[in-house]
């Protein structure tokens, strides 16, 4: 009995933990600057691949390289997310704040974007999105310097779009004729791929009975350093500390002289390189394919919204509960507590598995957000629109 | 007579008259698709248009929540599947009665010997056609009742939607012996004797389509011009005011959810018996989101906007997926940037605003003024306007 209540503790915080990882990211993003990413799940995916990138030079690099190639695929992978977080906000965010909706739609559309290239990414394509950047942004950049030429950049830029993309599509299918395979073979492909863990992680802890899993300990100890350092951040440090002014208070803070055009970039690279960690981690724990970030997406919104959108202890504690509950279903633990009782035990045995026990953890979530519609931490104010 | 009530008998006149053009060109278009489409398009491109125009009825519901009442819904998903389902467990129920076993063949496959209770009254034919609408209609408006009482709104209704989408599809792909999981209700027979897979009944469906649409067109073209129209506008641009003047909000957005709900469901039971399966991939979430796409191409709050997007986006699917297979994705997450970035009104919106006051000019008209009159030619607006846009 007590080493099932431990099993299912220990199982349920594990869980918890990769959403919390997961979702971690999301709760800047979402709850400090209410951007909805929706390629959130995308930029975890993309944390992942780095993890198979690395893995797969330090095996060629072979030794201890290949004991240790978790810590560089780590930084790598906040490093990879980071900046794509960072072209995706100048890119496209910047120009949405505070209209939601379209942000939403927009990042789903990077998202897809996202998850095609990872499929079908290989040399000719990197080619020729470098080409198409190369020509487009140097014009853009000419054009732009040229204060007489500025009244008519938007319609030069227009003519030269397709230009571009027509030069940079001619010279990827020329060099795609001339070395075929070579160039044309995706690096990834459509299906999943593998990391495997070092050999120091893997095997499991024995404890009275009960097997625990050193990645699974990894992980949790991860997000316990990650929840940590970035409470640090945002309480102790300056720009933590600029970042919540803007949080609170937007035009008082440009008022002040913080830059808050480079704060919602910080911010969003920041949300976006833990997504990239949260990748890394994942990658431990089974195969990754393109389609990775999409089941981590609603799990991780549920985390947040439950929570309490803007408290990072929210989240905390929301993705504990969703873990342990998540697994207390799944696994038919309450199944067999309830023995006894016979309709009851039908009833959870209904829901002993993991997609039906998503979908009770869904009810669940739903009737709590009846009692208390703001999350654990309900953002104090006297807005009208909470 | 007085002067009054001469202009007002004038102005209900106009009216009429602008209604009665209306319903002649929603006529004269859908004779178009019936008479001439047929001959025009091969028995497959006819096929295909016809599950648009299923299609394009569920834009229209989302048009009518999210372009008029401003609520984003990612979860039109599950009501489409549920009309779908709703209506392929009827013709799945279509089993000649000299057959051995009375079930539908793949229970027999999972060793279910009794059909399920919630099977049973999809033998009736206007049983399953009035769940086709209402159980969708019922399921959105007890959820939508449970979220906008709590004032769940804007973002966190698009995520909450989301997930009961993936919710949804869950508890269908799970479950096997019930509704045939992933592989979902396919292989249909008959419907009242006569073979679906047929050109005739195709045709018969197709026209159906065409019929419905219209109808649901004049439905949500009803709703939305009235002062129900003006509440569900009131709604989406201000709906604190909306409460302080004394509306609530809740019971107007919870019938609007359930009318969109209900289009999504019929929608759904159309798109069934043209391409003749249903299975939970019609609740994943891409589908759902590129449902809402399919609007923001033609233009929100344009109904006529929503039809054209989602053909325009399906064609070009259809056509994209046929060539470059590997660039469909790319060219849809394109299109999501570009529509919100470039053109957040939709094809219809910049008509409107572009071509629209063009072609007044063209014709020696006045121009509709949408503003005050005397913000149009003051020199600060205009300098306002051009620097500060957005």
């Amino acid at each position: 009995m007590i080493a099932g209540l431990l099993d299912g503790l220990f199982n349920g915080i594990s869980i918890g933990a990769v959403l919390l990882l997961a979702a971690l990211g999301l709760a800047i993003v979402f709850g400090l600057m209410n951007v909805i990413n929706l390629a959130h799940g995308e930029l975890i995916m993309l944390g992942a691949y780095t993890t198979f990138v690395v893995q797969n030079v330090c095996k060629l690099l072979g030794g201890p390289w290949f004991d240790l190639y978790i810590f560089p695929a780590l930084v790598l992978a906040f490093v990879v997310a980071a900046l794509v977080g960072l072209v995706l906000e100048r890119g496209v965010i910047r120009y949405l704040y505070g209209r939601p909706l379209e942000t939403l739609l927009a990042t789903w559309g990077v998202s897809l974007i996202l998850q095609q290239f990872v499929r079908s990414v290989n040399w000719v394509l990197v080619i020729e999105i470098a080409c198409f950047c190369s020509l487009f942004f140097t014009a853009w950049w000419f054009l732009s310097r040229r204060s007489h030429l500025l009244r008519i950049r938007n319609r030069v830029l227009g003519m030269l779009l397709p230009l571009c993309l027509a030069i940079a599509i001619a010279i990827g299918t020329f060099l795609g004729e001339t070395f075929k395979l070579a160039v044309t073979q995706p690096w990834f492909g459509a299906q999943n791929v593998d990391v495997t863990a070092p050999s120091w992680l893997r095997g499991g802890l024995a404890l009275g009975g009960l097997q625990l899993p050193y990645v699974r300990l990894f992980i949790i100890g991860l997000t316990i350093v990650c929840v940590a350092g970035i409470y640090w951040f945002l309480q102790r440090s300056t720009w933590g500390l600029r970042i919540r002014a803007v949080t609170q208070n937007r035009s008082m803070s440009a008022c002040l002289g913080i830059p808050t055009q480079k704060v919602d970039a910080l911010t969003f690279a920041l949300g976006s390189g833990l997504a990239g960690v949260a990748g890394c981690a994942l990658s431990l724990l089974g195969s990754v394919g393109p389609n990775t970030g999409q089941n981590y997406i609603v799990d991780t919104f549920m985390v947040v919204v439950v929570g309490g959108v803007g408290k990072l202890g929210g989240s905390v504690l929301a993705a504990l509960a969703i873990g342990t509950a998540t697994y207390l279903l799944g696994s038919g633990t309450l199944a067999l507590l309830f023995l006894p009782v016979k309709p009851l035990a039908d009833f959870f045995t209904f829901f002993a598995n993991t997609s039906m026990a998503k979908v009770m953890v869904f009810v669940l979530i739903i009737a709590f957000l009846q009692v208390r519609p703001g999350g654990i931490f309900p953002q104090k104010g006297r807005a009208v629109d909470a | 007579m007085t002067t009054e009530a001469a202009i007002s008998v004038r102005r209900t006149d106009r009216r009429r008259r602008r209604v009665l053009l209306e319903l002649g060109i929603v006529l004269a278009i859908a004779l178009v698709l019936i008479l001439v489409m047929p001959v025009l398009l091969s028995g497959f491109r006819l096929n295909l248009l016809g599950r648009f125009l299923a299609l394009a009825i569920v834009a229209l519901g989302i048009d009518l929540i999210w372009g008029y009442t401003g609520m984003l819904s990612l979860g039109h998903g599950i009501f489409f599947a549920l009309g779908g389902y709703a209506f392929a467990m009827h013709l799945k129920l279509q089993i000649p009665p000299d057959a051995s076993i009375q079930l539908p063949e793949f229970m027999s496959l999972y060793g279910v010997t009794e059909l399920p209770w919630f099977w049973k009254p999809f033998y009736d034919f206007n049983f399953s056609v009035a769940a086709v609408i209402l159980i969708p209609a019922l399921l959105a408006a007890v959820l939508g009742y449970l979220v906008f009482r709590n004032r769940i709104r804007g973002v966190y209704f698009a995520i909450l939607t989301q997930a009961a989408t993936i919710i949804f599809f869950n508890l269908f792909n799970g479950q096997q012996q019930l509704i045939n999981g992933t592989n979902g209700l396919t292989d249909f027979k008959t419907l009242f004797g006569a073979p679906i897979g047929a050109a005739q009944t195709q045709f018969v469906f197709y026209c159906l389509t065409v019929f419905l649409l219209a109808g649901a067109y004049a439905l949500c073209r009803w709703l939305t011009s009235g002062r129900f129209g003006s509440v569900l506008i009131a709604i989406r641009d201000d709906e604190g005011r909306m409460r302080s003047s004394g509306y609530n909000p809740t019971g107007f957005k919870v019938l609007v959810f359930a009318v969109s709900a209900g289009l999504a469901g019929i929608a759904g039971a159309l798109f069934t018996l043209q391409t003749g399966i249903i299975s939970p991939r019609a609740m994943d979430i891409a589908f759902s989101i590129e449902m809402v796409i399919w609007v923001a191409v033609g233009g929100r709050a344009s109904l006529v906007g929503a039809v054209l997007g989602t053909i325009l986006v399906n064609f070009g699917k259809s056509f994209l997926s046929e060539q470059y297979p590997q660039s469909w994705l790319f060219f849809l997450g394109g299109l999501f940037l570009l529509v919100v970035m470039v053109l957040p009104n939709g094809l219809i919106g910049a008509l409107r605003s572009q071509a629209g006051p063009r072609l007044w000019a063209i014709l020696g008209k006045r121009q509709y003024v949408t503003t005050y009159p005397s913000l149009e030619t003051d020199p600060d607006v205009q300098h306002e306007r051009q620097n500060f846009r957005n």
